[in-house]
């Protein structure tokens, strides 16, 4: 799943939510699925590779990627 | 010099029209360069504007209906090339340009070329929305192909690190000018393709002319970019450089710094709905939770037990048996009040009734007294009657020794001597037994005894 699906999932779980129609197992149910929507996309945004690479062609035509220098 | 016919005396008119004629004669059409200066475009719709170079000016003016082909507005400091006839203004004794053509100088060649380009792959179908790709919400791995020294992959850098630190990008190094440039960004957009790991490629360059910007306006990379699998976003030169790349990228942004927001969400941000949404959920399900619990204990203090059902049952039962009772109570008194007010009202009413029924019981009583009295003074008399009767029994004269004589078989009581002939048969009764015997003798009177 992608980060914007289980966002848009986040929002809409969250506004069914607060609409206040559920029975309290839909409730239930909403808040755990919620619950693990969060988390996830918590993860997602922790979880990128924090590194910038800089791609370069060996002579034999080989490409490899080495970390770039930007500061 | 001296051939010149000194004596010949020319009108200003007349002299006018000749070098009229020299000039236009000598000078039917001509391409001319210079830098426009003193430019106005009155409400005509022409244009005037005078063209120099460093060492002379001329006066130029571009007609209503020439301006219309023009692709680029004239402006001061522009310099063109174009095609113009020479001609004389008269009543003011000038010459000047009219020019038909007008080119930016240099660029004409290459702005041909960019609108032919343009053309032909617009026709293709190269610029329709239809293969435009959405960018990624929050992309994985940037891949950035662009000059690896210019200022455009550090105004990159910087923009995504302030947006989203942690993010990672993939610097993919290229000219960006000269002959190779072209190839190098064609070569980079395909790696990148074959190597998946990105998932949206910037292609940025600096500001520059349109020299410059050659290899965005080339045809391969054109080709490449709208082959790309991985969505494309241009960044390239200025806010008003556009190349035929910005076209067919799924996304242009004006600058390359642009382009890195467009790109890159902002990550404090997202956090922060995230989190909100968060405590949203949280604070729905303590609500949601809070309601069903009041509404259990609603509902709880509102069970009822069967015993507590009986119990009710029995204390309605009980209340009916008594309002019953009591209404068949005040039924019964109100009746009987009723009653007996009716039986006075009755009495009231009647009182004849009263008196007569009083009356028949004092007859009643009389007539049982009279009956009383009669019956005692007649067994007085009887008491007496039955006194004098045993006074007069024969058996207790008979006891005193009187005796009774009766004739046989007659039995009749002999009171008379007479009644009896000598040795009748005589019958004495005595108090005692009986005597029959006969007459012997017999003597008459009553002092014979």
């Amino acid at each position: 799943m992608t980060f914007e699906t289980a966002l848009k999932q986040l929002e809409a779980i969250v506004k069914e939510m607060e609409s206040g129609d559920l029975t309290l197992e839909q409730a239930l149910k909403k808040y755990e699925t919620g619950i693990e929507k969060v988390r996830y996309c918590m993860q997602i945004l922790d979880s990128t590779e924090k590194k910038i690479t800089q791609l370069t062609r060996d002579l034999d035509g080989s490409v490899t990627e080495v970390p770039f220098d930007h500061e | 010099m001296a051939e010149h016919k000194t004596n010949h005396i020319y009108s200003v008119s007349h002299l006018t029209r000749e070098i009229k004629t020299l000039l236009e004669d000598r000078f039917p059409f001509v391409w001319v360069t210079g830098e426009i200066s003193n430019y106005a475009a009155p409400a005509s719709g022409h244009s005037y504007f005078s063209l120099k170079d460093a060492g002379a000016v001329i006066s130029c003016v571009m007609f209503k209906n020439q301006k219309r082909a023009l692709k680029f507005s004239l402006e001061n400091g522009l310099k063109i090339m174009g095609l113009a006839r020479l001609t004389l203004y008269e009543p003011r004794g000038n010459y000047q340009l009219i020019f038909e053509h007008i080119a930016p100088e240099g660029a004409g060649a290459l702005q041909k070329a960019f609108e032919q380009l343009k053309k032909k792959l617009d026709d293709e179908g190269l610029f329709d929305a239809v293969h435009k790709q959405p960018l990624p919400f929050l992309p994985q791995k940037i891949s950035v192909i662009t000059s690896g020294t210019g200022a455009a992959v550090r105004d990159i850098i910087h923009i995504a690190l302030r947006r989203f630190p942690g993010c990672c990008l993939q610097i993919f190094p290229v000219s960006v000018q000269g002959d190779q440039a072209g190839n190098e960004v064609v070569y980079a957009i395909n790696t990148v393709n074959l190597q998946k790991k990105a998932d949206v490629i910037i292609l940025a360059r600096g500001g520059g002319s349109l020299e410059d910007l050659a290899a965005f306006n080339s045809e391969p990379v054109a080709r490449a970019v709208f082959a790309s699998r991985i969505p494309v976003i241009t960044g390239i030169g200025h806010e008003t450089d556009v190349t035929i790349a910005d076209f067919v990228a799924d996304v242009r942004a004006p600058t390359p710094s642009a382009a890195a927001e467009l790109v890159l969400p902002e990550k404090a941000r997202l956090v922060r709905h995230i989190t909100d949404m968060h405590l949203s959920l949280s604070t729905a399900m303590t609500q949601k939770l809070g309601f069903f619990h009041q509404k259990v204990d609603d509902l709880h203090s509102r069970l009822k037990s069967p015993a507590q059902v009986m119990a009710n049952f029995k204390q309605n039962l009980e209340t009916c048996c008594f309002r019953m009772l009591h209404s068949l109570n005040r039924r019964l008194f109100h009746g009987r009040d009723k009653l007996s007010w009716i039986s006075q009202a009755l009495l009231g009413a009647a009182p004849g009734v009263c008196i007569q029924k009083r009356q028949v019981a004092d007859l009643h009583k009389n007539m049982a007294f009279a009956m009383k009295s009669r019956l005692e003074g007649h067994t007085n008399q009887i008491s007496q009657a039955a006194a004098s009767l045993a006074a007069l029994n024969p058996t207790s004269v008979l006891e005193r020794g009187y005796s009774i004589a009766r004739t046989v078989p007659d039995q009749k009581v002999i009171l008379d001597a007479k009644t009896v002939a000598i040795q009748d048969p005589v019958e004495i009764i005595l108090s005692k037994g009986r005597i029959l015997t006969r007459v012997e003798k017999k003597t008459h009177g009553k002092n014979d005894i």
